[in-house]
């Protein structure tokens, strides 16, 4: 006999309370106004347009570093979700206040600007393309109308943190 | 200072687009300041701040608003030099090496170069330190868009 499935509510509470954690760790997402919508394991980062992000008042056009910042803080908050995925289904991940410590540190980013960002809302998804034990490789895409109109997109190499329980950094 | 008759050529470009930087409104919402603004060469700092901190244990300011003030003064640097008058700007790309956390509570500053322009493109490279001025906290080297001969100034 297979054990009863856990109630859905139950996955999904578990799962939401985990992404926002992680994410309430990082004071600097909370300044940029940038959530995070979940469907499954597939997060996709959204930052809502104030008047506050514009860079070019006159086109009106986003600020690159704020859209470099978004691409950055959807990259890491991707890869910290998908390393710690089991550990979020099992209840072991730290997502608590202390979480932001342990996600993977930017080595490097390159942030490629396809077109000037509008003032409206930019959504943006990460690919990871290569998770090892000590190094990482994501991807980032990011629209605001048309998702296959990319305003911009971005490669990250990560530095990720030591295992839990591991000597030293 | 208008209409200071001592004032140069040069000078007159790195004040107005001074001005017009400093009221870029993230890089105004960021705290930055523009130090130094002539020839191609932009030096810029932005304050440490509690909203900007990417690891509350550590108070560590987040690479994303490191990466805002290696952008904006890379921008700043094309929009003064010297062949790129009264010209606009939008970054084309931006990469950035990240070698060391910044000092908690200390200032960033960020010191950039347009060292080549072309007809239509700018190349850049801009360091930002903290108080310690022989390790960089981070690097950025990028390519801009370079619109020349138009009265709007800007900032994509």
């Amino acid at each position: 006999m297979r054990p009863q499935p856990e109630p859905v509510q139950v996955i999904k509470e578990r799962r939401d309370a985990g992404l926002a954690r992680l994410v309430a760790a990082v004071p600097y997402i909370a300044y940029l106004g940038v959530r995070f919508d979940r469907r499954g394991d597939e997060l996709t980062a959204v930052m809502p347009f104030r008047p506050d992000l514009i860079g070019n008042p006159a086109l009106p056009a986003l600020h690159g570093g704020a859209v470099a910042a978004f691409l950055e803080i959807a990259a890491i908050i991707e890869l910290t979700w998908s390393t710690q995925w089991g550990g979020i289904e099992s209840g072991a991940a730290d997502t608590g206040a202390t979480a932001a410590a342990h996600m993977p540190k930017t080595i490097d980013f390159t942030v490629d600007f396809l077109r000037s960002g509008l003032p409206r809302d930019a959504y943006a998804r990460a690919r990871v393309n290569r998770s090892g034990r000590r190094y990482a490789s994501v991807h980032v895409e990011a629209w605001q109308d048309n998702r296959a109109r990319l305003f911009a997109q971005a490669t990250g190499h990560f530095l990720m943190p030591a295992p839990a329980g591991a000597a030293g950094e | 200072m208008t209409g200071d008759p001592t004032e140069t050529q040069a000078e007159t470009q790195g004040r107005i687009a001074r001005q017009f930087i400093e009221a870029i409104p993230h890089s105004r919402d960021l705290g930055m300041r523009i130090e130094v603004l002539v020839g191609g060469r932009c030096t810029a700092s932005m304050p440490w701040d509690a909203r900007l901190v990417g690891d509350p244990a550590t108070g560590v300011i987040h690479g994303g608003a490191v990466s805002a003030l290696l952008d904006t003064t890379s921008g700043a640097a094309v929009l003064s030099h010297p062949e790129a008058m009264a010209a606009a700007t939008a970054t084309l790309d931006l990469r950035i090496d990240y070698m060391r956390p910044a000092t908690p509570g200390q200032t960033i500053v960020a010191e950039a170069e347009c060292y080549h322009v072309t007809r239509s493109v700018a190349f850049v490279r801009t360091q930002a330190f903290d108080d310690d001025r022989a390790r960089p906290v981070a690097a950025a080297t990028g390519a801009f868009t370079l619109e020349r001969g138009t009265l709007e100034r800007g900032r994509g």
